[in-house]
């Protein structure tokens, strides 16, 4: 029986991020943004036997994308990070069974990645993530249900109704992202004045 | 039994009503003054006669008006409704467990004849009279557990059981106490869960998660849940929460007797047989303050209980704000008599 995720560190529908380590595996799909491809970097230093097994997808990676690529990947793919999501399936339409998945970087860059790896079928085991970088967040308004990226504010004024939303405690691995819930709808025109995420 | 369908709206003008039958039948939640999370399951094989624990699925005065509001909810926000594919197999066992209970619980109202796969459905509260082909989606006018769940009071989560764990993988939600389905679709036990204050580290979760695990066909369970809803509203939904949100502030010591709601929901549990699925009936009730202490013992325990409530749960479940409202009023139903055990009436 499974036990239920710690919550020293968040609530439980929350994704703990841990450095990414090296797993027995067919092949290796890594997935990173500018500020995780460092954490690339580090796996490859720790586990150089790896990489002529390894795929590499690199989104807006800018001047990280030559220190991967001294790294001696398989392959690496470079795309913009709008782009991410038909890159990634291209590589997914390629893969085989046994392949581990490594993402780094921004909680918008893991939350779009992992959501795309869960409904191509990859199993949840098989993916593993580390947050670099800001701690801005990927957002769904329950209401209008448009996705905001880069939220470093709660709350934050939702981008599709206008209204303005704080950051419930609750993420969803399908959707990569938090909820967004109207902070003044019992008391119209009441917003507190925003404050910085923090984590 | 006969039954009569009030005319009644959970919207708008709020037309809802409970008959004195109800309010007696009403499942009052509270089987002691106080209140806190527990593991409260129970078998569900049958109740007191006119109880709501007596059938499978109740079927009550407020069916027809319930499945008209479901309607209206659906008709603006289809995604109430969803059943990731994989959930196809146990939206029909739903479906038979539903049409065969209903029809030996309530063969006034309720009537399936199955020759093999070829099954016909009659549902006379709603006027349908339809024949379909058994696990054969092309014959029905929804999927089968949307067609089903059209017409069955409650809301609908379907689990699916696998890696130790159930999963929300269907389901149709619309009188949900503020979570939503298509948020939650996809979450595990403990992840649909988080928000909940308190009931993880009191290992509330681990011990129904490995209960509900076990149950068996034939054997379902249930338990009863409560919060506090103003207005006889059913879609108190986070998507619709701008709608409902100001009414939460419109309660005076004039109409709160009158507007403010206690919310019970009767869960039960059921092993599906072909898909080994986990069927969840959300059945909502609702009932006025100004009902409720129409029966003296449950006037006296509901104000202690609100009473000595915690904060934290009192802002989990969404009423801190009109508290001292409610205990103001309740107080006047209380005069420190003792109150007898159990949750009946005396």
């Amino acid at each position: 029986m499974s036990t239920p995720p710690p919550t020293s560190t968040g609530f439980a529908s929350r994704p703990l991020h841990a450095p990414l380590l090296a797993r027995p595996c067919t092949a290796a799909l890594m997935i990173a943004d500018e500020a995780g491809a460092s954490a690339l970097l580090a796996l490859a230093e720790a586990t150089p036997e790896l990489m002529p097994r390894t795929t590499v997808l690199l989104a807006d990676a800018g001047v990280m994308n030559a220190a991967l690529r001294a790294r001696a990947p398989a392959r690496l793919v470079e795309t913009p990070l709008a782009g991410l999501e038909p890159a990634l399936d291209a590589l997914l339409a390629e893969a085989r069974m046994g392949l581990q998945v490594h993402v780094a970087g921004s909680e918008g860059l893991i939350g779009r990645a992992v959501a795309r790896l869960l409904a191509a079928g990859l199993p949840l085991g098989a993916i593993q993530s580390e947050h670099r970088g800001s701690p801005a967040r990927r957002m769904q308004c329950v209401h209008c249900k448009t996705i905001a990226e880069d939220i470093t504010t709660d709350p934050y004024t939702c981008p599709g109704c206008g209204r303005a939303l704080y950051v419930r405690e609750h993420f969803s691995r399908r959707l990569g992202a938090f909820q967004g819930v109207c902070i003044d709808a019992e008391t119209p025109g009441e917003v507190p004045e925003p404050v910085e995420i923090q984590s | 039994m006969t039954l009569t369908f009030n005319k009644e709206s959970f919207r708008g003008d709020y037309s809802y009503h409970n008959s004195p039958a109800a309010i007696r039948r009403f499942p009052f939640p509270f089987d002691r003054d106080e209140y806190m999370y527990s593991v409260n399951m129970e078998p569900h094989k049958g109740g007191r006669d006119g109880s709501v624990f007596q059938r499978r699925f109740d079927v009550d005065e407020h069916y027809v008006a319930e499945m008209e509001d479901r309607a209206i909810t659906l008709a603006r926000d289809p995604m109430r409704c969803q059943s990731l594919p994989h959930m196809r197999l146990a939206g029909w066992d739903l479906l038979e467990l539903i049409m065969v209970s209903k029809s030996e619980d309530y063969p006034d109202l309720f009537q399936l004849t199955r020759d093999g796969d070829r099954w016909r459905w009659v549902n006379k509260p709603l006027g349908i009279d339809d024949t379909f082909t058994f696990l054969d989606d092309a014959t029905l006018p929804h999927g089968p557990m949307e067609y089903i769940t059209r017409q069955t009071q409650g809301d609908f989560a379907v689990l699916d059981q696998r890696e130790g764990n159930l999963w929300m993988d269907a389901g149709m939600i619309t009188s949900q106490a503020d979570w939503s389905l298509d948020f939650d679709i996809g979450m595990n036990f403990f992840e649909w869960h988080a928000p909940v204050p308190r009931a993880a580290e009191m290992g509330i979760f681990q011990r129904a998660l490995k209960f509900l695990m076990n149950v068996q066909v034939d054997t379902p369970a249930r338990r009863l849940n409560w919060t506090m809803t103003v207005n006889p509203r059913l879609d108190t939904s986070p998507e619709t929460y701008p709608e409902w949100g100001p009414e939460k502030r419109s309660l005076t010591p004039d109409n709160i007797g009158e507007k403010q709601y206690l919310r019970v929901e009767l869960q039960t549990f059921w092993r599906l047989p072909r898909s080994n699925g986990l069927a969840f009936p959300i059945r909502c009730y609702l009932c006025s303050l100004q009902d409720i202490v129409t029966v003296p013992k449950w006037g006296r325990r509901l104000h202690r209980v609100i009473r000595d409530l915690p904060d934290d749960l009192a802002t989990y479940k969404g009423f801190l704000v009109n508290k001292p409202l409610i205990v103001d009023y309740l107080a006047r139903f209380d005069d420190g008599a003792p109150t007898s055990p159990g949750i009946w009436p005396d």
